[in-house]
């Protein structure tokens, strides 16, 4: 093995790529064989840090210092400076260091306040090696489940750890997969919803380009738990990266027998293969993802009977988010208390959030369940952008609710926000200063949902189009005073009366809206 | 000739799905690829071979946003107005390209049939915003001025493409 003493980890994510990373990777290449640095410095690739809209990102070890916007202009500069002279290249330092960009693993300091569960190896490891996944301690749970555990351990152990679904429903994974164990039939399915559509998401997609060997291991041991024999991974077709990781990890781990048949000679078989959508918002919903599976329109079926005992081909079907099965392998490692440790009682544990819209340092973060608003704006996202001040914020996604200034010291877990109608739903934050336009935000919002809804029940589709006509009339001045009411009446009537969530949950951005602006609604008019 | 050939590799990509009609998504995107986009007789063909109705295979190709039954330009521009891109002005940059490259009362392709343009809900290239997608690239971090370079730069490329294949 070789000694080096320098190493340049360049993060290839989606976003990165964009700006040029795997151009600058070549340059590193090509600098350090020029001076003959080859053998001395490695350059390799990583997932997301965190830290987005910041050009091309990387950090160089040991000194774990990260530049970002770097171009391949700057390369000769780094290795000049930084590798051969030890001084670093200050102006591309990213010097502000929220806490979000700390990648340090170790539980002291700066990442005390930022626990690193489900983004633990994003950033660190080569996304693309199941050796460095291994080496960190991968698919070490899911050795000692599958060789030394009962499947019934396994739940009640997941149960203990308090878990709940992170695609924003909250619903206790330990009691799903219960269900689903518990159901009859030989054949049962997990699936892997990765069909990130909630407008302001892209968590799933950063977690599956920097970890996707984290998931497969979540879905094995979510697949001996239950006793499944196949998982899917419903994935957006747009996410390429995400699917080409996968694909290569899919093929590593069947290498290596950690899926596959007979996998560690314990008799159990288990395969996983990914299948693309086609784009619809409504597959998002857990029965409406399985019509799609089946080859079918992406319309939600009636429950009960639910998935855990009639899911995919009528078989128990366990669905569960990608943050949430992302979770199981560290749960498993280090025990449910372990788990426990983080969070709030309620709801232990830590959520995935990117925050977006108008802050200083948009970007993705892992902070504990109870974390305030403000704590995530303010500390993680560098407070409001241009020095402005902080109007509302739309928290999870175009179903969640907008919250004003006097949310901002709310915890934000499942159980806390659901006292204040609101919701944690897929952890998207947007962001909004004083100069936001608020009709013109819920005008965006409600034109989404007319277009994403399926037209399966009538509430639903007829109650978004007379939205629509609604606030566009706002919009252009054209209103009159009981539009106002007459929003909220119809979007009331479809949260009693819509037959899925998608047509259920208009209700929240619309009443939230009218809490806090009603006034300048009525202006418009 | 031209449809027979066009029936062959729909046939082929149906055989590999093993003519399962649970595999009608896959099949449909594989076939898109190949033309880029869903052309009405292709659709009653895959209805035949996998023994649904027409009205099953075109349920789902109308369903999904990423089917389309038009054929779309070279060049596929797909606008992101999601919330993130939208606080950010999207549609601004929408109406720019729209501009410049007079597409109007709802025009979506250009005439020489080299751009389509069109608003997409979320990307999820949010860190990005306000971004645009152009075939499979994604360009964030958008300006109206920045989006038409882009455009030009395309439109260079064209030209320059053009003259060496048909120039003097």
């Amino acid at each position: 093995m070789n000694l080096v003493r320098n190493h340049i980890l360049i993060s290839i994510d989606s976003s990165t790529i964009m700006a040029g990373a795997r151009a600058v990777e070549r340059a590193f290449v090509d600098e350090l064989l020029n001076r003959g640095l080859q053998d001395e410095v490695s350059v390799l690739e990583t997932g997301s840090l965190g830290l987005i809209n910041r050009g091309v990102v990387l950090v160089v070890y040991p000194e774990g210092v990260i530049y970002a916007d770097v171009t391949t202009k700057d390369v000769p500069e780094i290795v000049e400076e930084h590798i051969l002279k030890g001084r670093f290249v200050e102006r591309l330092v990213v010097k502000e260091m929220p806490k979000q960009h700390v990648i340090k693993r170790e539980k002291t300091g700066l990442l005390k306040e930022q626990p690193r569960i489900v983004l633990r190896n994003s950033g660190i490891i080569n996304p693309e090696s199941i050796d460095e996944y291994i080496a960190t301690g991968g698919y070490e749970a899911a050795s000692k489940i599958i060789n030394e555990m009962k499947p019934e351990e396994v739940i009640e152990e997941v149960k203990r750890s308090g878990l709940t679904g992170r695609g924003g429903a909250a619903f206790s994974t330990g009691m799903k997969w219960d269900f689903a164990r518990r159901a009859k039939g030989d054949v049962k399915y997990i699936i892997c919803n990765a069909d990130e559509g909630e407008p302001g998401t892209f968590k799933d997609r950063l977690i599956l380009e920097g970890d996707p060997h984290k998931l497969l291991e979540g879905m094995l041991i979510a697949g001996y738990a239950v006793g499944a024999q196949y998982g899917y991974i419903y994935i957006r077709g747009e996410y390429v990266l995400s699917i080409e990781r996968l694909e290569k990890a899919i093929k590593d781990a069947e290498a290596l027998g950690l899926l596959g048949e007979n996998i560690f000679g314990s008799g159990f078989s288990y395969h996983v293969s990914i299948k693309k959508g086609a784009g619809a918002y409504v597959c998002g919903e857990e029965t409406a993802l399985i019509e799609s599976l089946e080859g079918k329109r992406g319309h939600p079926r009636s429950k009960p009977p639910y998935p855990v005992t009639e899911g995919l081909w009528g078989k128990p079907t366990v669905i569960n988010n990608v943050e949430t099965l992302a979770n199981i392998p560290e749960i498993m490692r280090n025990g449910a208390s372990w788990f426990r440790g983080y969070g709030t009682e309620k709801c232990p544990g830590t959520k995935v959030y990117t925050i977006i819209g108008h802050v200083a340092t948009p970007g993705l973060i892992e902070a504990e369940m109870g974390t305030t608003l403000r704590d995530i704006i303010f500390e993680y996202g560098g407070g409001i952008k241009n020095g402005k001040k902080f109007k509302c914020a739309l928290v999870g996604g175009a179903a969640g609710a907008f919250l004003g200034p006097d949310m901002l010291d709310v915890n934000m877990d499942f159980v806390s926000l659901r006292e204040y109608s609101a919701v944690l739903g897929s952890g998207a934050i947007l962001v909004m200063d004083e100069d936001t336009n608020i009709v013109e935000m819920l005008k965006n919002v409600l034109h989404f949902f007319r277009h994403e809804s399926c037209g399966h029940c009538v509430p639903c589709r007829l109650g978004t189009a007379q939205l629509v006509k609604i606030i566009d009339r706002v919009a252009d001045s054209k209103g009159k005073r009981e539009d106002i009411d007459k929003l909220l009446r119809i979007s009331e009537v479809m949260r009693d009366t819509s037959f899925c969530p998608l047509g259920q949950s208009l209700y929240l951005p619309i009443s939230s809206t009218l809490k806090y602006f009603r006034d300048e609604m009525l202006s418009m008019i | 000739m031209e449809t027979i050939r066009k029936f062959e590799r729909v046939l082929e990509i149906v055989e590999q799905n093993k003519r399962q009609p649970s595999r009608l998504i896959p099949i449909l995107q594989e076939v898109q690829t190949e033309y880029r986009y869903l052309p009405e007789e292709v659709l009653t063909f895959i209805a035949t071979s996998l023994g649904i109705s027409p009205a099953k295979v075109f349920g789902v190709a109308t369903f999904y946003s990423l089917f389309t039954l038009k054929p779309k330009g070279k060049y596929h521009i797909r606008v992101c107005n999601g919330t993130a891109c939208h606080v950010k002005s999207s549609m601004g940059i929408y109406k720019a390209i729209q501009k410049k490259l007079k597409l109007h009362d709802g025009k979506e392709t250009t005439d020489d049939m080299l751009f389509t343009v069109e608003t997409v809900n979320c990307l999820g290239a949010c860190g990005l915003a306000p971004a645009m997608v152009i075939n499979e690239e994604v360009f964030g971090q958008l300006t109206p001025e920045k989006a038409e370079r882009i455009i030009d730069g395309i439109i260079e490329k064209e030209a320059a493409y053009e003259l060496d294949y048909h120039g003097a």
